[in-house]
């Protein structure tokens, strides 16, 4: 994307500064990865498979290949690298060969100059099976003498937390289980690539929708047997992402499809397609034990998390990690024995989304909390407060907690924020439970209210190493960025522009195109962009300001040490000298690279202790609900929320952070879930898996609680994640507060509250 | 691919546009995007559940992921192309922008039409009527809030200058 703009007003830092790509975006102009087309171009589509677990007998391509329009099938055979790929331990084929571990797992690939074509050729390959019973209970995945169904067994990973007195007991014993959904990400802009062919045939370019280029690159590279420089990837516009694209999906297809017809090939996925082609969120099981005082103080917790990583590997180990670190809540807690486990079955591969192993952890903890709270006599939010982590405190990882941790204050401020309008006989009926159905009789409504507090991880863990690059060039008075931040949707190219004006005094940001020819900045998911990319362009500027001051200095006979940027002047701070930037720089071109790094992370021992994690952020939730009580229908009516984001760098793009990430709480919380039994996915249509629409939204109450934090660059904590934590349990709480019903699981479906 | 050699024509905001070579079975939106090159309108989910695709036939908001191409001869279809110039935002997609409506930006075009199409039919909707007239198109990012801003604030503004 190259965007220019030149602002009217300062659109520096702490201002609601407006997105670049906006009007692009409103005309339909914007370029998304699937409004890319070549001359010349070829369609591709994947043959997937039916069964969750079977043995591959054959393959026979040979109808198919001849359909008039069909170009190629490629299978297993054909592909010239490694055979197989994965985020973190690479155990998913790019084709299968002689097992299929998942109903969709790839098998072949066709490319062909129609759509329909692709789908008249994939109906024409005939493959023979051997159907295998398949795996799909976690249970059985742990117990060992069940068969293993992939080379690297049934369990992915085991993790043990022993830490303080094991022995430790309290007054009372709280104990709960919980059940958590399978969620999709279900962003708008489908799977799509297209991929050019080098003339000599030994390279490739790939415009992509992906939240991490340079892993993109890496894992495409390895299986198309290449040098990791002859794969060139360029940022196709992101229709959100929200942890569905961290994985490979059709990047290894669409360059060999291209790579083997010589011509530019087009992949671009269905929705069906695209519940089969991404991970999804982990469902789970959780039991928790919290031994407590008789006031309600968390002496001890106990328990197990068990995960349901799918087929295949993708980030379970670190999905795994980041549920039982954080299963304390931001609550102190001094002993805790408790074990995790994510296991390998045949249903659909899961890895990031959202909240990342989080989710699943807070659902949990907050149904304990309220648990405490009955047992002592206190409220939810009482208890809550009386157990709040502080800075300073340690995680049952033996990490001390060195973030700023405004626990109680998120709280207070969300307790503080307005309830809404009782309900009354002059509500809207389309605003009750069942909306614009009208089902729903005043009678039959109860309200609750709930409440959910989470603490989150920002960053990787566990001894990544962790980076991001960006340059900065000042030429006559313009500032130009270029960095590989995949922008998803989430605003960094607002960011990013609003950085190099308020570091430089500049008001035109041109932002370069975002691809592989500069370094990597990781990935746009755990909360890490604004920290990482954010202050590599933070640095960058600083490093471009330094050489544009040494120059002025030396110009004038100064000590650059005096000079600092008042709006877009430098200034002279012990004399006369005022020097527009762009005056400044007329004539200059000042180019400048930064890699930024957090510090420094520890790897787990066999005790789950060691300082894992970078830095935290924390968030309360308080969701009022109205719950037709007869035929189990929720609406939600309210949300407030505060939220712990360090400093606020531009307050719309963060409430639109807020608002976005509450909506995705409330469907975990009350619709969203791919139905699996026996392996098979029952709903992979928007028909069928249901997502908020305008009429399920709630109001929202937002305080942002702005604490600075020293170790963050700019200040500011990520904000992504926190929003779609704790507003689930929150929900779940309050329909539990109107129904009086024990509800063990997420989402709540009617029948869990009526029958 | 065996393809059709009878051109028809489509009539998309105001200008005849021939479709040459298509096979029948194309949908509106894919003739829009692949043939014509709208590429306005979006492909979601293939079945009229998100909006992304929306365009105007005969003033009418339509999925066009639903309507087959051939049969949208003799109609005068709108996409968000034909809403406004690339200079000129209508004050829908300004205010789009300024309230912070766009994250994204997939659901956006379909969005733009079906406020569009609302606002030309129902000048001052009810808070519950806007949420109504968009619930049939699906954004993942915003949840909504933004979007109830930018059509209240186009509402405001168009009363303003009314009065």
């Amino acid at each position: 994307m190259s965007t220019r703009t030149t602002s009217k007003q300062r659109d520096v830092l702490g201002v609601s500064a407006l997105r670049p790509d906006g009007i692009a975006k409103t005309q339909g102009t914007f370029s998304f990865s699937s409004d890319y087309t070549a001359d010349n171009m070829l369609w591709g589509a994947t043959l997937r498979s039916p069964h969750p677990y079977a043995r591959i007998i054959s393959i026979d391509i040979s109808e198919a290949i001849k359909i008039a329009g069909v170009e190629t099938v490629l299978l297993a055979s054909d592909v010239p690298g490694k055979a197989t790929y994965g985020l973190i331990s690479s155990d998913q084929p790019v084709f299968a060969s002689e097992f299929v571990r998942y109903m969709g797992e790839s098998i072949a690939a066709v490319a062909a100059d129609h759509p329909e074509t692709c789908r008249r050729a994939l109906d024409a390959i005939v493959v023979h099976y051997e159907v295998l019973t398949p795996l799909t209970s976690i249970e059985d995945a742990l117990n060992p003498n069940t068969p293993s169904i992939h080379p690297d067994g049934n369990v992915f990973r085991h993790q043990h937390i022993l830490h303080g007195d094991a022995s430790a007991t309290g007054d009372l014993v709280v104990e709960g289980e919980y059940e958590i959904g399978m969620q999709d990400q279900a962003f708008l802009g489908l799977e799509a690539a297209l991929a050019y062919p080098d003339s000599d045939g030994k390279g490739v370019e790939l415009v992509v929708a992906t939240q991490w280029l340079h892993e993109d690159q890496k894992q495409i590279a390895d299986c198309l047997g290449m040098p990791k420089e002859k794969v060139r990837l360029q940022l196709g516009g992101v229709g959100g992402a929200f942890g569905a694209r961290e994985d490979i999906s059709l990047q290894v297809h669409t360059c060999l499809l291209a790579l083997r017809t010589k011509r530019p090939v087009k992949m671009q996925y269905t929705r069906e397609e695209s519940f089969f082609g991404h991970v999804h969120r982990h469902p789970g099981v959780i039991a928790l034990k919290h031994h407590v005082t008789s006031e309600g103080r968390i002496v001890k917790i106990e328990g197990t998390m068990k995960l349901d990583g799918g087929a295949y590997a993708s980030t379970s180990s670190a999905v795994l990690i980041n549920g039982v670190t954080h299963i304390q809540g931001p609550y102190k807690c001094a002993n805790a024995v408790f074990d995790g486990y994510a296991v390998r079955t045949n249903n659909p591969p899961c890895g990031a989304m959202r909240g990342f192993g989080v989710v699943q952890a807070c659902f949990a903890h907050e149904g304990q909390m309220d648990k405490i709270a009955k047992a002592v006599g206190k409220s939810p939010v009482e208890v809550r407060l009386l157990n709040a982590m502080e800075k300073g405190d340690t995680l049952i990882t033996g990490q001390p907690v060195e973030s700023v941790a405004p626990v109680a204050r998120c709280i207070r401020e969300t307790d503080a924020l307005p309830l809404p309008a009782p309900l009354s006989q002059s509500t809207e009926t389309m605003g009750l439970p069942g909306g614009s159905g009208r089902t729903s009789e005043l009678h039959n409504i109860k309200r609750g209210i709930g409440w959910g507090v989470s603490i989150k991880n920002l960053m990787y863990s566990e001894g990544f190493d962790d980076s991001a690059e960006a340059r900065c060039t000042l030429a006559d008075g313009v500032a130009t960025l270029k960095f590989a931040t995949a922008e998803v949707g989430q605003g960094f190219v607002i960011l990013a522009q609003q950085i190099a004006r308020t570091i430089l005094g500049v008001d035109v940001v041109v932002l370069d195109r975002i691809d592989t020819e500069i370094g990597s900045a990781g990935s746009t998911s755990a909360s890490r962009q604004t920290w990482m990319s954010g202050g590599a362009v933070d640095g960058a500027c600083r490093l471009v300001r330094e050489r544009l001051f040494e120059h002025v200095a030396h110009t004038h006979g100064l000590d650059p040490l005096q000079l600092v940027i008042e709006d877009t002047d430098i200034v002279d701070t012990m004399g006369p000298l005022r020097i527009s930037v762009s005056e400044a720089s007329k004539g200059l071109k000042i180019a400048q690279t930064f890699l930024h790094q957090h510090r420094k992370t520890e790897e787990l021992d066999e005790n789950g202790q060691g300082n894992c994690h970078v830095a935290f952020a924390f968030v309360a939730h308080r969701a009022v609900v109205d719950v037709d009580v007869e035929l189990g229908l929720v609406k939600v009516v309210q949300i407030a929320t505060a939220q712990d984001v360090g400093r606020s760098l531009n307050p719309l793009a963060l409430l639109g952070q807020i608002e976005g990430g509450i909506a995705q709480g409330l469907g975990l919380a009350v619709m969203e879930e791919i139905i699996v039994q026996n392996g098979i996915v029952k709903n992979p249509s928007f028909t069928d898996y249901l997502l908020p629409t305008a009429l399920d939204a709630p109001d929202v109450l937002f305080i942002p609680i702005e604490e600075p934090d020293p170790q963050a660059p700019l200040g500011a904590k990520g904000v992504g994640e926190p929003p779609c934590i704790s507003v689930t349990p929150a929900i779940v709480a309050a329909i539990r507060d109107a129904t009086g019903v024990d509800l063990k699981r997420t989402p709540v479906r009617p029948q869990d509250i009526c029958l | 691919m065996s393809t059709s050699s009878e051109i028809y024509s489509l009539r998309i905001n105001g200008k005849e546009q021939h479709v040459k070579d298509s096979w029948i079975g194309e949908s509106l939106l894919y003739v829009l995007r692949e043939r014509l090159g709208f590429m306005g309108a979006k492909g979601a989910c293939e079945q009229g559940e998100c909006g992304s695709c929306t365009v105007l036939i005969n003033n009418d908001a339509v999925c066009s992921c639903l309507v087959m191409a051939a049969s949208a001869i003799d109609t005068d279809i709108t996409t968000v192309e034909g809403l406004s110039t690339q200079e000129n935002p209508t004050d829908i997609q300004q205010a789009f922008v300024t309230e912070g409506a766009v994250q994204c930006g997939f659901c956006t075009p379909g969005l733009i039409v079906a406020v569009h199409h609302l606002l030309e039919s129902n000048p001052s909707p009810s808070e519950i009527e806007v949420k109504e007239a968009l619930s049939g198109n699906i954004c993942r990012c915003t949840g909504y809030g933004r979007i109830f801003s930018a059509v209240q604030l186009v509402i405001s503004q168009r009363e303003k200058s009314v009065s």
